[in-house]
């Protein structure tokens, strides 16, 4: 196959040319039968998705951000692979979340504003050191784990298959940042120290992830009740801490606001300016093509 | 002309050129039906980048033997396992370097924490020593981890059991 340019090439058998974003990307899910199944609120569906798309789509830009500013060259390759099998969770359940309104997976991620976004407030923010990097990422990783894990037997089958393959993914992310937890814990008295420090900046917004929503309620069967999460989380995160000999923070849960939280469009500060760089190019040049 | 799964099961992956689709274990069914092909694939990683790559291959490939029209689908369902990497994919793996991935481990009820490298046991595929360390759990791609043999003292990849 021969073109006159590169750029020709890119977007070859495809009819989405744009080239600021979703370059020649094909659905994730094309080929896949993502019909609602029967007795399924669709909207529910739709918003249950978006909520974990967007965690993922967020948090794995929080971790594209570190790229080139990783100590060593062998984590900033897994991060970078973290940060990807993460982009290809949100793509998936974006588009799985767009089936069920009309909307494009670009359309999801580039033009929504903050109050949108259903991700869960940890992951808006960007990390101090590489403690809070490894810290944080355990607590995500952990939490997320014991969730698809139970999602892996959703009622919906496109949900189910979604988790099923993040299951295998988020047990090398779980692996690789308890490993790095225990190593700074049990390390030196500095490393010691910033990975204590790192856990109380961050632990206010760990209750969240365990904040049952209506949208669960309103999906029995195929959403995960969160609250349900909590004990699968602490059995982990107390072995992790007990190996690395740090101390669970003692911090009150950060507050909702009129009783919303980030599950609801109601973020911190910080996401505003992710979103800005996020989306920065598909709204510079909309529609663009090649 | 070569049936239809041959055709589509020898195409090369382009992330590991040694092996074919149908080595890798990411080609599930190739169907032939009034003149239409359609070609379903599975993807190793949810964030695999190769996708389009193998999809546009598959579809070149297919055509280039014959068969104009060819569709070809994703499928997530059991999801792709390194278990399903057939014996002769090991082989062209160690052959080129890279250690095959061991078989997964089983487990009941939630995913046991592992706090330190897995597997223990790797197999240098330059020298054979089992006396091996892992350097880093990535590599150039999620598939893979970093790995030194402490006999011969290459660096290899090892590509992960999921």
């Amino acid at each position: 196959m021969t073109h006159d340019t590169p750029y020709e090439g890119l977007s070859d058998e495809s009819d989405d040319h744009r080239w600021a974003f979703g370059t020649g990307f094909t659905d994730p899910l094309e080929g896949i039968d993502t019909s609602v199944p029967p007795g399924v609120d669709s909207a529910a569906l739709g918003a249950y998705c978006l909520m974990l798309g967007d965690d993922a789509l967020v948090y794995s830009h929080r971790l594209q951000q570190w790229m080139t500013h990783m100590p060593e060259l062998e984590e900033e390759t897994a991060i970078a692979n973290i940060a990807l099998d993460l982009l290809g969770q949100a793509r998936m359940l974006l588009a799985r979340a767009g089936k069920t309104d009309g909307r494009s997976e670009d359309e999801l991620a580039y033009f929504r504003n903050e109050p949108d976004f259903r991700n869960v407030r940890l992951v808006e923010h960007h990390d101090a050191d590489f403690a809070e990097l490894v810290a944080r990422l355990l607590v995500f990783s952990t939490w997320r784990l014991a969730l698809f894990e139970s999602l892996a037997a959703s009622k919906d089958p496109v949900l189910a298959a979604i988790a099923g393959k993040g299951v295998k993914e988020l047990t090398y992310h779980r692996d690789y940042a308890a490993q790095w937890v225990v190593r700074l814990g049990d390390g030196t008295e500095l490393s010691h120290a910033k990975l204590q420090a790192a856990l109380a900046a961050f632990w206010a917004m760990v209750d969240e992830l365990f904040r049952p929503h209506e949208v669960e309620a309103a999906l029995p069967g195929v959403a995960v009740d969160s609250a349900a999460l909590r004990d699968a989380f602490d059995v982990v995160l107390d072995t992790v801490f007990a190996t690395a000999g740090v101390e669970r923070p003692d911090r009150a849960p950060m507050a909702a606001v009129a009783g919303r939280t980030g599950r609801d469009g109601l973020h911190t500060e910080a996401l505003g300016y992710l979103l800005a760089e996020l989306q920065s190019v598909a709204r510079s040049h909309p529609d663009a093509t090649w | 002309m070569v049936d239809v799964w041959t055709v589509a099961a020898q195409t090369p992956d382009p992330e590991l050129p040694m092996l074919t689709l149908a080595d890798l274990g990411i080609l599930r069914d190739v169907r032939e039906d009034g003149g239409t092909v359609v070609a379903t694939i599975t993807p190793t990683y949810s964030g695999c980048p190769a996708m389009r790559e193998i999809s546009l291959d598959l579809r070149h490939r297919l055509q280039q033997a014959g068969y104009a029209d060819v569709t070809v689908r994703t499928q997530l369902a059991p999801a792709w396992s390194t278990d399903w990497i057939t014996e002769d994919g090991r082989r062209k793996l160690a052959g080129a370097g890279i250690a095959p991935p061991n078989p997964l481990g089983q487990h009941t009820g939630r995913i046991p924490l592992t706090l330190t490298a897995r597997p223990a046991a790797v197999n240098c595929p330059q020298c054979g020593s089992s006396d091996t360390q892992q350097t880093a759990a990535y590599s150039g791609t999620a598939c893979k981890a970093l790995y030194r043999c402490t006999d011969c003292s290459d660096p290899f990849e090892y590509v992960k059991e999921i």
